[in-house]
């Protein structure tokens, strides 16, 4: 079984100002290895998401939030794309945040909370790695054949 | 040339807010503003137009579910049109088309304000 192929790693400061970069170092890498667009729409919706979490939710009760970096990881495996993004902030418990039924959801117009939601509907696997206050990490993975073909078009493989 | 910007053109009773560039967590903010400025001159029937918006995240989405109760409870509405496919799937993933009225048309988003039984 080959090993990871290639890595691509991006440090930077946990700023929602900086989602915009994010977005474009991710997209770039997955248009590069070949997914087609809405592959590739999905990849880049998926990071933003994770990430905002972070900027959001993961340094927000820290001093210095500026200072707080936040790493992207992708990984480029024979079979797969595997995007990791941790932090160094509080973590959560990933087995408290229910999948909303979305029905219910959007009756009570809630905001917020979409994000994870998204993040599950777009990836083919999302886990999640947590130790509060030393490193938290989330791991999305990306076949580059549809395994599950989800109906919005076919990969080009 | 900015992230995002917004333009306002008040038509037929309607405010039509128009979106470029993208929306996200950094930008939301700016349409909360917005929209926190028609709620304050009471203008409550509201367009907005995704024609030149390129990208939206549930930060962008979550401003709309933010504002939209306040709106109807005053007899107003948002009213979406002229989303690209890739916006548009992004709302159709979060279940958004059975909560908000989502045209192609600026014109038909019009007309719904005042002949909503012919949707």
């Amino acid at each position: 079984m080959p090993t990871t192929a290639y890595e691509y790693r991006l440090r930077i400061p946990s700023e929602t100002d900086n989602l915009e970069l994010i977005r474009e170092f991710v997209t770039k890498v997955a248009d590069k290895v070949g997914f087609n667009s809405d592959d590739v729409g999905k990849i880049e919706l998926a990071c933003d998401e994770a990430c905002t979490n972070v900027i959001k939710h993961a340094y927000a009760s820290d001093r210095n939030n500026g200072k707080k970096s936040l790493d992207i990881l992708i990984k480029i495996d024979f079979d797969k794309f595997t995007l990791v993004v941790t932090d160094h902030g509080k973590g959560f418990d990933p087995d408290s945040i229910k999948m909303p039924d979305m029905q219910e959801y959007l009756a009570q117009l809630k905001v917020g909370g979409l994000g994870i939601y998204l993040m599950k509907t777009l990836m083919d696997e999302v886990d999640y790695q947590i130790q509060p206050g030393v490193k938290n990490q989330v791991k999305m993975v990306k076949y580059f054949i549809d395994k599950n073909n989800s109906g919005f078009g076919e990969g080009k493989k | 040339m900015d992230a995002f910007s917004i333009s306002r053109v008040n038509k037929n009773g309607c405010s039509i807010l128009y979106l470029n560039g993208f929306l996200d967590a950094h930008t939301a903010p700016e349409l909360e503003n917005e929209l926190e400025k028609l709620i304050a001159e009471e203008r409550f029937n509201i367009i907005v137009n995704f024609k030149d918006l390129t990208y939206i995240s549930s930060a962008g989405l979550g401003v709309f579910m933010g504002y939209i109760e306040n709106i109807r409870d005053n007899q107003g509405d948002i009213k979406m049109c002229s989303m690209s496919p890739k916006i548009f799937r992004v709302f159709d993933l979060l279940g958004f088309p059975t909560l908000y009225d989502i045209v192609q048309e600026e014109d038909r988003a019009i007309e719904l304000f005042y002949k909503p039984e012919q949707k």
